[in-house]
């Protein structure tokens, strides 16, 4: 869990902090990858900041995370280290699974984040069983599961579904709809693109939410979590979000238009509108936005930094961890 | 100073591409997220971003160049008040400070430096724990057994539970959880839906919280619905998470043949599961180590596959009355001391192997029967100083024969113990079909007991 905040108002601030924060990494890391220090598949999460910041501003101490592979904002939103993040996709020796992970595959037991799944709907069953173990323990916290709409046309989604509202268990699935599964879009993938309304056939309640205003997201994250806390089993959020990028890092995205993206971007953008906020509010000023921009921007290039001089792990890290 | 842009790399195999069109000139500042230039790589055209403010300094590469190499600067870019002569930066691209070492050179350093690279090194298992002289062994099925192992682990740890299709209030398809709903209750013995990916799924995730789930499957042949849970979630999780996450969890139900089931629901999974870095699977005969090893793999950090088999739950055998009877994983068994030839059999098939042994001894041929019990970790040295004393080995299995259990071990045998054969390494095996419903065809496609006495006559060059 982040540090909380003392006030209101430093609580807004660390809302604008942490989505900058995500949006300074993932165009770093977007960069390292084109100078080939990042290798492999890299899904950013650019444009879906608020989802996650909204989330984890709702959560409490205990509660749970899983996620996909898109998952590097996930991660900075749960106070991991960027600069262990920045490493494992960089694949070394100091990243967050001694770089054997890779970026879709990251954990952290301390945080309670747990994947980093890089099967599409795999993440949710096993989301469902944090909950379950929630339930079995007797603690009130919560998981919050995250996968995406192409991931809600998954079957074990359905089969989790099931259980949890039959067992009550407290979990809360969030589906970031940002519109594309990889190329194709929810119109052409899904039967009823209402996702809030999937768990219908369940009885389990789902709210839509503008997932591209981070106190929106907030105040959905804390109803929800008030729901499982109090015993009434799961519920789903669909937030209604945008990716900016391609699907991965060699995704041209083709299959929208220019005018969509540079729409969201201008009228939209999660990060933008906010800032604008807190300096309606006079919660910041321009000035305290320019500073927190430049002290964002030296933890990514200190994150940076240590995850392309770091060594790659040693040849015998080839056989540790494979058993307990 | 301004800063190079560099020719991005934009898909995983990349090396080099097509400036095809710059969408900024000299003197334009940019910010992150300004789209500079569309480019053209191995698998599509795409749209390169800025990632730091400033000014265009100077185009260094011209639209409609192809080749351009990865990592090769393309434009400059000025921070804040910098002219266009300044001399640009080095951009930082360097590989790590300390380079790897190449694993061919390492390999000259010695032995203990090669296994690290090429080699898994070898996993010590301790001996099984004597039995204390005087100990009262009782006659139990294989069945009472098992539920005794989980009634006793599930008395000794809290978070141990067990989940399943009709393994409460049914008290089991094959009634191995017989009594525990009433010892345990609704919370720690669970009838799940018919749901075997969602179920695995969710025993995965409460591991990973900490908690010992034991899932039973009503028969392997459902978990193939699961698969996905099983290997990428369960098995390897602990080696992405560079060992921060654990998946202490057993996978338990009957595996192979039962009787006039059909294709569907008689397969043998030892081999499939057996080839898989970071599962153990064990699949024991005898009564005392389904017992044994249950309990051990419910203690177990790592995901455990326990392969039972229906037709021998009902088989009696004696089993130690000991407070807390604990085997380890990994350790074969010799059942039946031989000089003549080597028999390694597993579950069903060491029964099998027994009858032979007894048979061929009739007929002056002295056999060696090894129980393997585990089949990940492979016990070699056991099986391989059998062979070095026989100088013949011969394998029995249900399963299929390509790439089974039989085929890695007379692998192994071959490699490791060839000056000391005095016959090739055989395997006796499930037909190469799949399991047919007549009973004549059944009985054909099984390994059987005359199949097995004429491979050890085989490889003993006897009629």
């Amino acid at each position: 869990m982040p540090d909380a905040p003392k006030s209101n108002s430093d609580s807004l601030k660390k809302l604008y902090a942490d989505m900058l924060l995500i949006r300074r990494f993932e165009e770093r890391a977007g960069q390292l990858y084109g100078m080939g220090l990042i290798g492999g598949f890299c899904h950013l999460y650019i444009g879906q900041e608020a989802v996650v910041v909204g989330l984890m501003g709702a959560a409490q101490e205990g509660d749970q995370q899983i996620t996909a592979y898109r998952d590097h904002g996930h991660m900075l939103a749960a106070g991991i280290d960027p600069k262990a993040v920045m490493a494992e996709l960089t694949g070394r020796s100091t990243g967050l699974s001694r770089g054997k992970g890779g970026s879709m595959h990251m954990f952290s037991s301390e945080k309670k984040f747990y994947g980093g799944h890089g099967i599409v709907g795999a993440q949710v069953p096993i989301g469902t069983g944090l909950a379950f173990a929630n339930k079995y323990r007797g603690n009130k916290s919560v998981c919050l599961t995250y996968f995406g709409d192409g991931a809600a046309n998954q079957g074990q989604v359905y089969e989790s579904f099931n259980m949890a509202e039959l067992w009550k268990l407290p979990v809360v699935y969030v589906i970031e709809n940002n519109q594309y599964a990889m190329g194709t879009s929810v119109e052409r993938s899904s039967a009823v693109s209402d996702f809030s309304k999937r768990g219908a056939s369940f009885g389990i309640p789902g709210v839509q939410v503008n997932g591209m205003d981070v106190e929106a997201v907030q105040k959905a994250g804390e109803e929800a979590m008030a729901h499982c806390r109090a015993g009434k089993g799961p519920i789903i959020l669909e937030m209604k979000t945008y990716r900016y990028r391609g699907h991965s890092m060699s995704d041209p995205a083709k299959y929208r238009s220019k005018e969509e993206l540079t729409e969201v971007r201008e009228k939209r953008d999660p990060i933008e509108n906010f800032g604008k906020k807190l300096i309606d509010r006079g919660v910041m000023s321009a000035e305290d936005m320019k500073q927190m921009d430049a002290s964002v921007k030296a933890i990514v290039i200190a994150s940076a930094e240590f995850a392309t001089e770091s060594p790659e792990p040693g040849l015998a890290e080839l056989y540790t961890d494979i058993y307990a | 100073m301004s800063t190079e842009i560099l020719m991005p790399a934009l898909s995983p195999t990349m090396e080099e591409g097509k400036l095809s069109k710059w969408l900024v000139k000299a003197g334009d500042t940019v910010k992150s997220g300004t789209i500079l230039a569309e480019i053209e790589t191995d698998k599509a055209t795409m749209e390169f971003e800025a990632v730091d403010e400033g000014t265009i300094g100077e185009i260094l590469v011209l639209e409609g160049t192809e080749g351009v190499k990865v990592n090769s600067p393309i434009a400059t870019l000025l921070a804040d008040g910098e002219s266009a002569g300044a001399a640009p930066k080095k951009s930082k691209k360097d590989g790590p400070k300390e380079k790897s070492e190449d694993p061919k050179s390492v390999a000259d350093k010695g032995e203990k430096v090669a296994e690290a690279a090429g080699r898994a090194p070898k996993v010590e298992v301790a001996a099984d724990p004597e039995v204390p002289e005087g100990t009262e062994f009782v006659t139990q099925t294989v069945r009472d057994a098992l539920r005794d192992a989980m009634a006793e682990e599930m008395r000794r740890d809290e978070l141990v539970f067990l989940m399943g299709e009709e393994v409460a209030q049914y008290q089991g398809a094959y009634k191995i959880s017989q009594g525990l709903l009433e010892e345990f209750g609704d919370r720690r013995v669970i009838d799940t839906p018919i749901t075997e990916h969602g179920f695995t799924g969710l025993g995965v995730g409460a591991a990973f919280d900490g908690l010992r789930p034991i899932v039973e499957f009503m028969t392997w042949n459902f978990a193939m619905q699961a698969m996905d849970q099983i290997i990428n979630s369960a098995a390897k999780t602990r080696y992405m998470s560079g060992g921060q996450m654990s998946c202490p969890i057993v996978f338990r139900g009957p595996n192979g043949a039962a009787a006039r089931v059909g294709a569907q629901h008689s397969q043998d999974y030892s081999a499939w599961y057996a080839s898989v870095p970071g599962l153990k699977v064990i699949a024991p005969y005898f009564a005392a180590d389904a017992k044994g090893l249950l309990k051990a793999a419910i203690r177990d950090g790592s995901p455990v596959i326990f392969l039972e088999n229906e037709i021998v739950y009902g088989r009696s055998f004696p089993v130690p009355k000991l407070d807390d009877f604990v085997l380890p994983i990994g350790k074969a068994r010799i059942v039946r001391p031989g000089k003549d030839v080597t028999i390694v059999a597993y579950s069903i098939t060491v029964g099998q192997a027994l009858e032979a042994a007894d048979r061929l001894a009739e007929e002056g041929i002295d056999a060696e029967v090894i129980d393997l019990r585990t089949l990940r970790p492979l016990d070699m040295d056991t099986v391989l100083a059998s062979v070095k004393k026989t100088n013949r080995i011969v394998t029995m299995e249900q399963g299929w024969p390509i790439c089974s259990i039989g085929s890695e071990i007379c692998a192994q045998v071959a490699l490791e113990a060839f000056d000391y054969l005095d016959a090739p390494p055989t395997k006796v095996t499930g037909k190469d079909v799949p399991m047919p419903y007549a009973a004549n065809l059944e009985k054909l496609a099984l390994p059987m007991v005359d199949d097995l006495i004429a491979a050890v006559k085989a490889v003993s060059y006897k009629e």
